[in-house]
């Protein structure tokens, strides 16, 4: 990580500000998208790019770099926004945001040669196996680079996710971290009602990981929840991140509605009010 | 051509793997609990660091192969063929095809000559599953000898994902030692000038039988093995078409959506003529000896012959 990108305590926060602002302003262009869980998640997505990432934005192949895999690819807008605030593209590029000829597609595509995109997503349930098969690769390689992969809560009702989960302790792969969007949000409604996941942390628990829960809005906390994946065991490693689904805009936090929905152009702007106000 | 003796083509796959792995240091082998009847016990043998056990669960393995895709490997997953081409279709389609990554998926236990497991366990649908997928290549060898060589040609002649097909029973064996793999290339086996059999899989050896058959009655057919069904080779079939004059398909799979709708893909657009289908007429299997199962569901030289002589006269009229 070059020194220009490493942020700590307020330039973390301003950052994710900015690149919720540019969420905002990319899904408004776009007119379709997953605005709810792109806001939640951007204080993890800062982190993780700004902090903890061992990554070079002018080398987006460089061997050593760490690996994120985003499974929940319908949450491409904070990807994309944090990649291009990170330089691995430039900020015009985020209002091409689901568009023909875009490399901005709907959810992820490895094959549009974005930089930074380490593969392609959206179908749920499938980004912790993707991830269980890099870190293997990467300990038969002796290689000292992590895979961080971005769950969601809801995602995890996909049975998948657990013969991942399975086989990622099996396999004892402490080069894994897994991070769950907690924010108990999902398209029909909220999590206890579509279909319960707790006890969420005694499942993981149950299935070999070292668990360690924080405020997914809080750099600090993130920060320090990172920090300490670093010295698992020989345990994989899942933080349950507790976030609030359009975090920032404090008329749509924790509204399950706005999971695909975006503002239109008065929204927009009084959206865009709300954050800088709550900032 | 000449048998040699009978063995089944897992086994050619399974040794074809072991060899290509002496020679491909990244080739690695996901293991889904049945390693030995899919023939890569041979692998894990020789190279038990580059076997990763992920039990009975062929959607994770599915897209754990394409993690270790994406950091560097060459991974095999192979499990019966109806698992691995459906129980995963969906992490085929995404994890896999859609990032256009280099695993090879072994399908087993392929076509109804599996015999006594019964339905559950006969692939019949794999190759429509497969073909349909952007990106994907499809194998099928015919015997033992040319699976082998279908295992290396999946690691070194192809750059994206490999769904290759093989059986469980002992058949014949009897491509020549020397005859070439290439991938996307059709094989004459028989010429003929009244009909052409293309063939795919066990049936191929079937349907020599079946030309003898017909030449007694006075039909030449043509006999081409295609053992690559994705990318088919038009070159070898349109000329098939204009010089024979009429089309057999054979294949150990359904007739909707497989092999012969592949071919009939090509036969419409390019040179029409009378064509017809031995396959499974859309219906699921049965447990019985594989043998008796060929010959009930019309797949064996017989029921190729007389399927031959029915398109022959249609020709004709």
């Amino acid at each position: 990580m070059n020194s220009e990108n490493y942020y700590a305590g307020m330039d973390l926060i301003r950052k994710a500000t900015e690149i919720r602002k540019d969420i905002i302003l990319s899904l408004a262009e776009a007119g379709s998208g997953h605005l709810g869980g792109s806001l939640g998640m951007a204080d993890v997505f800062t982190v993780l790019y700004f902090n903890v990432l061992n990554h070079r934005p002018d080398e987006p192949d460089w061997q050593e770099r760490d690996r994120l895999i985003l499974s929940i690819g319908h949450i491409a807008p904070v990807l994309y926004t944090t990649l291009a605030h990170a330089g691995y593209f430039p900020t015009a590029e985020l209002m091409t945001l689901r568009k023909l000829g875009s490399r901005l597609q709907g959810h992820p595509s490895r094959e549009t040669g974005l930089p930074g995109i380490e593969v392609s997503s959206g179908s749920l349930g499938q980004g912790l196996s993707v991830s269980v098969g890099l870190a293997l690769a990467g300990k038969m390689d002796q290689q000292n680079w992590k895979v961080y992969c971005i769950l969601g809560d809801g995602e995890l009702q996909e049975g998948s996710v657990w013969e991942a989960a399975m086989s990622a302790s099996h396999h004892k792969l402490n080069n894994l971290v897994a991070i769950v969007d907690r924010n108990f949000c999902q398209i029909d409604g909220n999590t206890p009602h579509v279909m319960e996941l707790e006890p969420l942390a005694g499942k993981w628990e149950a299935f070999g990981w070292l668990v360690i829960e924080c405020n997914g809005n809080d750099v600090d906390e993130l920060i320090d929840a990172f920090q300490q994946a670093r010295f698992s065991d020989d345990r994989p490693v899942v933080i349950l991140a507790r976030t609030i689904m359009g975090k920032g805009v404090k008329s749509i936090e924790n509204d399950f509605r706005w999971h695909g929905k975006v503002p239109d152009d008065a929204q927009k702007d009084s959206f865009i009010a709300e954050l800088l106000l709550n900032q | 051509m000449i048998k040699r003796g009978d063995i089944p083509t897992k086994t050619g796959f399974g040794k074809g793997m072991a060899d290509a792995g002496a020679s491909y240091p990244e080739l690695v082998v996901l293991g889904a609990d049945i390693t030995n009847s899919v023939g890569l016990n041979f692998f894990k043998d020789r190279f038990p660091d580059r076997f990763f056990s992920l039990g009975i669960a062929e959607q994770n393995c599915a897209a754990v192969a394409a993690g270790l895709a994406l950091g560097g490997k060459i991974p095999v997953f192979s499990t019966y063929g109806v698992f691995a081409a459906q129980r995963a279709t969906d992490q085929i389609r995404v994890s896999i095809c859609y990032n256009n990554l280099h695993v090879i998926i072994g399908g087993a236990h392929a076509g109804i000559s599996v015999g006594p497991d019964g339905a559950t366990h006969q692939a019949l649908e794999d190759i429509a599953t497969m073909r349909v997928l952007p990106n994907m290549t499809v194998l099928s060898p015919c015997d033992a000898t040319q699976a082998a060589k279908a295992a290396l040609a999946a690691v070194n002649q192809v750059k994206g994902p490999v769904y290759l097909r093989f059986g469980r029973e002992a058949v014949p064996d009897f491509t020549p030692e020397d005859l070439p793999f290439e991938v996307g290339k059709g094989q004459l086996f028989r010429d003929g000038s009244d009909l052409t059999i293309l063939s795919t899989g066990h049936m191929t050896w079937e349907c020599l039988i079946a030309a003898e058959m017909l030449q007694e009655k006075g039909i030449s057919a043509r006999v081409i093995n295609i053992h690559t069904i994705k990318p088919l080779d038009n070159q070898i079939i349109i000329p098939a078409a204009k010089e024979t004059g009429a089309i057999l398909t054979a294949e150990e799979h359904q007739i909707y959506g497989g092999f012969g709708s592949a071919v009939a893909e090509v036969i419409v657009r390019h040179y029409p003529v009378p064509m017809d289908f031995v396959g499974v007429n859309d219906t699921f299997g049965e447990s019985g000896k594989p043998d008796e199962l060929m010959a009930k569901y019309g797949l064996n030289a017989q029921g190729i012959a007389s399927a031959a002589i029915k398109l022959f006269k249609r020709k004709s009229l």
